[in-house]
């Protein structure tokens, strides 16, 4: 495990005749990296438990601190240093240099080394080290042990046994760090390799993980296995763009194509891991639906347009169209984000904003207004200290998946993880969690029962809010009381990248650029002169909901709209109609979408691997990011916006935003800083009103999976493969009214308000009359589906 | 050579009508150590056996009294005996006979042993090949229970034990104590990392006695007879008896229970020779992970003192004995193939290195290769000797670096015939002039 200096007594070793003083129970193996030597090994991993499998990391321990010599050379992976140790490495020890050398031998002799045709020749250790430490002719004559070739694990990870070295990092990630032990060491002697059950291919959320730590190439990716050599391959830092997590990835590239991505290394926020969405999900940006040019509706036909022509045509239509809205999506980078906000401001003349492309509610904007904006109470690590952290709202394995690694992580070392949720999931159980049944609709009155000393919520305890909790009336404002009157801290955690980052820019009906409440007069007055106005709108705006009320009533007329999928909405249908109703629609897109077909103006945008941006974690950490290419016509939204608004302000609407590039950007974002007046107060608002419950009916609890059909993961299918897949959920005693005794799979017909849908049925153990299905696992998925939220549905037994 | 050199103890009742009943037993004055022991106060039983000398009899000689003094009696866990029956080294005979003839002998010491270290919960691992024998250990745990020697209050004496009697599924790396307890918990069998030690965190990470089925019967004997008793044979270091079983070219295969220092030509006298007609030529000490002998070692004392001076290991005292008829290249790599179909896989010098030891004594042996190649094979064992995970790797170099050491000639003989210069047949035991048995 990672030791984590600390500030107690050192350790002093000799390493090779260098003193160095390292923390207690440092392994060997570290402390020799603390003076530069590099003790070469396989099952060594820092973040994985000791397991001294390999033997490659041998050295000779001349005085085990206490004047005797250990006898036999020792693995550096298990063995902590003690005070006066001495150490000698293969740098100054025959016998250790020796010992590695002769068990470099024996991997390499059933190992076919076939390194010309391995995806992994070029970054191998085996490889490296065998150069390093190992002889450059074989003695052996024999016959190596040989395996069909490869197989697979899972749809996505594939298995060649030849070239395993059976250091059981892979059995040990799944076990140790994701809780997925669905493969495992099987056999033994030099027949022993990974396996998995025959009915339980290799389906975790972390797979991609094992690959990444592999130390040969015997895992590979059904998504790269063959497509480039780790030397032709140019390698970029970046931010995983699926979740509000931020982790760290690298994107490897090739003649301005991305070929893979690998988790990068941050132990701040996502250790050395990422999910499997975050390394495989990179193919949607570059479909045949990608949009290369500007496009112009004319006689009622998409047409190409230069940038100049599709900027003025923009402008005039939006000109014309008087009073326009703003809605994006979760996609946009904070400086993206930031020009929308200054957009619908200055050159719209409107606080008619809103980034939540989904479910949501005043009082929502309300607590991102007052509680969110501008808060880094809670980072990683805190949740790592935390005695208790409660989730609600929040399926942490499916909408935020580096959480859950940490929350899993924590709760080995003694972190009791309280969840509020409709039943007790996989991903609960990994994170050894407490489920407070939870029934959708009353997380209020459930957040309200854990100030009971039972629970443990203390000053020392985490909240962690999903946005799911908008829409539920009162919890939102229940969690912050609980958080109040236990001094537990909070945090709101989106399901998006650019989520977080929108709060900040003020992509909301009530917010201004940096936390200013637009119904803050000084507030206004500092963003007007920020930005060298007289003023900015003082009416608080429409939010996402509003916006799309007005547009189809005709209150509204012109829309900017990006990144946005009805179906995500709270009413897609209502959200289609606005989008048909609308004047002026200017779509900024990555590719041709459903929006975009039906848009006057289609600018085409940069997706994240072509601009340069920052996504901004849950806990307010500003995740920076360069582009990985340079591509001339791909330009981001800020630019397209900023070309707009020059036009707009030509025919005397609004005036230039002022800025071109995404450093600009920064800069004046940086210049403008965060608001340090009086926050708004949290106002709980009236309960919106909702479809009335049919009797009988089921509570329908629903969230996205990690793996759906989400437009992001669109390209490709080895990943959708290893999706889990769409079924429904009742308890023992509604399955039983049901089915009676019938054996065997069954089918549910689960009908709302906005269709019906059929599923497989699973029982667990939800509350009586509570159905939870995927948000985005069948057809267009729930809202578009089946019903709206909070809603209600009926379910019957299909056969 | 009078047999009176023979120290039957627990070999004692072997002879008896239906010795493996309790009532067999029982009639012999069985259980009555236990009845004694129950009554001792716990601490004094340990005294007693690190007093008498008993040290481990699977092999490495820990001394068993010391052991059990290794359990932190202030851990609030459960404290577990655990047996080690999964006997199934090479040449190794003595606990399957002593739990087939007197299980009994076994259970009683697994009682006065859990007693001792507050246990109550104790196992017996028994090699799962051998069911006759787990049938037997069971048949015995069972009467136990019936006549009130195990389970709730024994006897009355308010002390509860439970036993299980735990089918092995066929690993010779179970033998290996950290192996047999990832077993016992249902997992791989693969040795694990220490520390922490099983005194420490064994089974269900508690703390855990792990001792061969020997050692364990051993001890209601020096608890009916005393320390002072035990501790009256054998010789300064190694005290007490033990089992020595005798197989191969011998007239008298079997065990011989005698106080250890005996010699290896005094236990051939017992056993009435070599087969006829046919002498000595090499020995393995205690199973085949023991470090070969010769004929020079036969005045060596069999203890583990002398038997280590000798280059070797006194292990299970499984001697093996082989005539002149024997090719030694043959039947190391016979050995060889064993490690490496047992070679758990966890580490790579036991996993690859027996993979190719193999191959290249099978050159060897097929007259095949050059003298280099004997090099190699040193090498090979010195890479694996020591570098390895557990004892397993060790054991697979100790009888091709002996081989190599008192008969390289033979090995050299078979590169210049191209070929084994034996004829396999005449060392079988229905050869025309052989041994019974």
């Amino acid at each position: 495990m990672t030791t984590t200096p600390e500030k107690t007594a050192l350790v002093n070793v000799t390493i090779d005749g260098v003193q160095v003083s390292v923390p207690p129970n440092t392994l060997v193996i570290r402390a020799a990296e603390q003076i530069g030597v590099q003790v070469p090994r396989f099952c060594d991993h820092p973040l994985l438990a000791p397991v001294g499998a390999c033997r490659q990391c041998l050295v000779d321990i001349p005085d085990a601190g206490n004047g005797k010599p250990i006898p036999k050379p020792q693995a550096s992976c298990t063995l902590p240093v003690a005070e006066g140790m001495v150490v000698e490495t293969q740098v100054t020890s025959k016998v250790a240099d020796k010992a590695q050398q002769g068990v470099m031998e024996f991997l390499l002799i059933n190992h076919p080394l076939d390194c010309p045709v391995c995806d992994k020749g070029g970054e191998c250790p085996l490889q490296n080290q065998a150069m390093s430490n190992g002889r450059g002719e074989t003695r052996f004559e024999g016959v190596k042990r040989t395996f069909p070739k490869p197989i697979n694990l899972s749809p996505q990870v594939l298995l060649d046994r030849e070239r395993c070295i059976v250091c059981q990092r892979c059995t040990r990630f799944t076990d140790e760090i994701a809780g997925d032990p669905f493969i495992e060491m099987v056999e033994r002697g030099a027949q022993q390799q990974v396996g998995i059950a025959p009915d339980a291919p290799f389906l975790s959320y972390f797979s991609g993980n094992t690959i990444q730590i592999c130390p040969v190439g015997a895992l590979t990716s059904a998504e790269y296995r063959f497509r480039s050599r780790p030397f032709d391959l140019v390698s970029t830092a970046g931010v995983a763009e699926h979740d509000a997590c931020g982790a760290a990835i690298r994107v490897d590239h090739r003649r301005g194509k991305v070929m893979r991505r690998l988790a990068g290394n941050d132990p701040e926020v996502n250790e050395e891991w990422i999910s499997d969405k975050d390394r495989f999900a990179f193919h949607y940006a570059r479909q045949d639906d990608r949009i290369t040019h500007p496009m112009i509706r004319e006689d009622g036909e998409l047409r190409p347009a230069s940038w100049p022509e599709a900027f003025a045509v923009a402008a005039r239509g939006l000109h014309a169209a008087g009073p326009s809205a703003v809605l994006t999506g979760g996609r946009v980078t904070a400086e993206d984000a930031y020009a929308y906000a200054k957009f619908a401001r200055v050159s719209l003349g409107t606080n008619d904003i809103d980034f939540r492309a989904r479910p949501h509610s005043a009082e929502e904007a309300d607590f991102l207004a007052s509680f969110v904006a501008l808060n880094a109470d809670v980072s990683y690590a805190d949740l790592e200290a935390a005695p208790v952290v409660v989730l609600a709202g929040l399926e942490p394995e499916d909408e935020a998946a580096t959480i859950f690694l940490r929350l899993r992580k924590a709760s080995k070392r003694g972190t009791q993880v309280v969840a509020l949720a409709p039943y007790s999931t996989r991903g609960l159980g990994k994170m050894n969690g407490r489920l407070v049944p939870t029934v959708p609709g009353e997380e209020a009155a459930a957040l309200g029962s854990l100030k009971d000393a039972e629970f443990g919520v203390t000053k020392d305890a985490v909240i962690l809010v999903g946005e799911r909790l908008a829409q539920s009336h009162g919890a939102l404002t229940a969690a912050l009381e609980l958080a109040r009157t236990t001094g537990a801290r909070l945090a709101w955690v989106p399901r998006r990248a650019g989520d977080r980052g929108a709060v900040e820019a003020g992509c909301l009906p009530t917010l201004l650029p940096g936390g200013r409440p637009v119904a803050d007069a000084s507030a206004r007055i500092d963003a007007a002169t920020s930005w060298g106005l007289e003023s900015v709108p003082e009416k608080t705006g429409r939010d996402g909901d509003a916006i799309v009320a007005a547009l189809v009533k005709g209150d509204l007329s012109g829309l900017v709209i990006g990144g946005v999928d009805p179906d995500d909405t709270s009413d897609p249908a209502a959200t289609r109609a606005a989008i048909e109703a609308a004047g002026f629609v200017v779509s900024l897109e990555q590719r041709l979408t459903e929006v975009a077909a039906l848009a006057d103006v289609v600018l085409p945008v940069a997706p994240v691997d072509e601009k340069a941006g920052t996504f901004v974690t849950w806990e307010g950490r500003p995740r920076p990011f360069e582009g990985v290419f340079t591509k001339p016509g791909s330009l981001p939204d800020l630019r397209l916006l900023a070309g707009i608004a020059d036009e707009l302000a030509v025919l005397g609407q609004g005036s230039p935003l002022g800025f071109r590039t995404v450093a600009e950007v920064r800069a004046e974002m940086a210049a403008m800083g965060p608001w340090d007046g009086e926050r708004p107060e949290l106002v709980l608002g009236k309960e919106p009103k909702r479809p009335r419950a049919k009797a009988g009916a089921h509570a329908l609890a629903s969230w996205k999976l990690l793996l759906d059909r989400g437009s992001m993961q669109d390209g490709d299918a080895n990943l959708a493969a290893t999706a889990r897949p769409a079924v429904a959920r009742i308890n023992q005693a509604a399955y039983d009214a049901l089915f009676g005794l019938h054996d065997g799979p069954a089918s549910v017909v689960l009908t709302g308000d906005r269709g019906s849908v059929t599923l497989p049925v699973e029982v667990a153990d939800l509350p009586d009359a509570v159905v939870w299905v995927p948000a985005n696992s069948f057809g267009r998925g729930v809202l578009a589906d089946l019903a709206s939220p909070g809603g209600s549905v009926t379910v019957k037994g299909a056969k | 050579m009078s047999i009176d050199v023979l120290t039957p103890v627990l070999t004692d009742n072997w002879d008896q009508d239906r010795s493996w009943t309790l009532a067999a037993y029982e009639e012999q004055g069985g259980y009555a150590a236990m009845k004694t022991a129950l009554g001792t106060a716990p601490d004094d039983i340990i005294t007693a056996v690190k007093d008498s000398g008993l040290r481990g009899r699977g092999g490495a000689g820990f001394p068993t009294g010391m052991k059990w003094g290794f359990i932190p009696q202030d851990n609030p866990k459960p404290k577990y005996l655990v047996v080690n029956a999964d006997e199934s080294e090479p040449g190794t005979c003595k606990d399957i006979p002593l739990m087939m003839a007197s299980p009994h002998t076994l259970v009683e010491g697994v009682i006065i042993s859990s007693y001792a270290i507050r246990a109550n919960h104790a196992f017996i691992y028994i090699r799962g090949e051998v069911l006759h024998v787990v049938r037997r250990v069971q048949r015995a745990v069972q009467e136990a229970y019936l006549a009130g020697h195990l389970g709730k209050n024994i006897n009355g004496s308010g002390y509860d034990l439970d036993v299980v009697v735990h089918a092995g599924a066929g690993a010779y790396i179970c033998g290996e104590e950290t192996a047999l307890l990832e077993g016992l918990e249902g997992r791989r069998g693969q040795p694990r990392l220490r520390p922490p030690f099983p005194a420490v965190a064994g089974l269900y990470a508690s703390p855990t006695v792990i001792n061969n089925v020997e050692s364990i019967a051993s001890v209601p004997s020096i608890i009916r007879n005393g320390a002072g008793w035990f501790s009256s044979m054998g010789t300064e270091k190694s005290k007490g008896y033990g089992i020595f079983s005798l197989s191969g070219h011998v007239t008298r295969p079997g065990q011989y229970e005698a106080p250890l220092g005996i010699t290896l030509r005094q236990l051939i006298d017992l056993a009435g020779g070599m087969r006829e007609g046919h002498e000595l030529k090499f020995w393995t000490p205690g199973g085949s992970s023991t470090p070969l002998l010769t004929p020079e070692h036969l005045d060596v004392p069999l203890d583990f003192e002398g038997v280590g001076a000798a280059g070797s290991m006194l292990g299970t005292r499984a001697l093996q004995l082989f005539d002149e008829t024997t090719c030694v290249v043959r039947a190391v790599l016979r050995w060889t193939e064993f490690y490496k179909h047992e070679s758990c896989g966890k580490c790579t010098p036991c996993r690859e290195g027996t993979w190719w030891l193999v191959q290249t004594l099978a050159r060897l042996e097929k007259g095949q290769g050059s003298e280099d190649d004997l090099d190699l094979l040193l090498d090979q064992c010195e890479n694996i000797l020591g570098r390895s995970f557990c004892a397993l790797g060790d054991g697979a170099t100790s009888p091709i670096s002996s081989s190599i050491k008192y008969f390289r000639d033979e090995y050299l003989a078979h590169l210049t015939t191209g070929g084994c210069p034996f004829d396999p047949a005449a060392s079988t035991t229905f050869a025309t002039t052989g041994a019974s048995a």
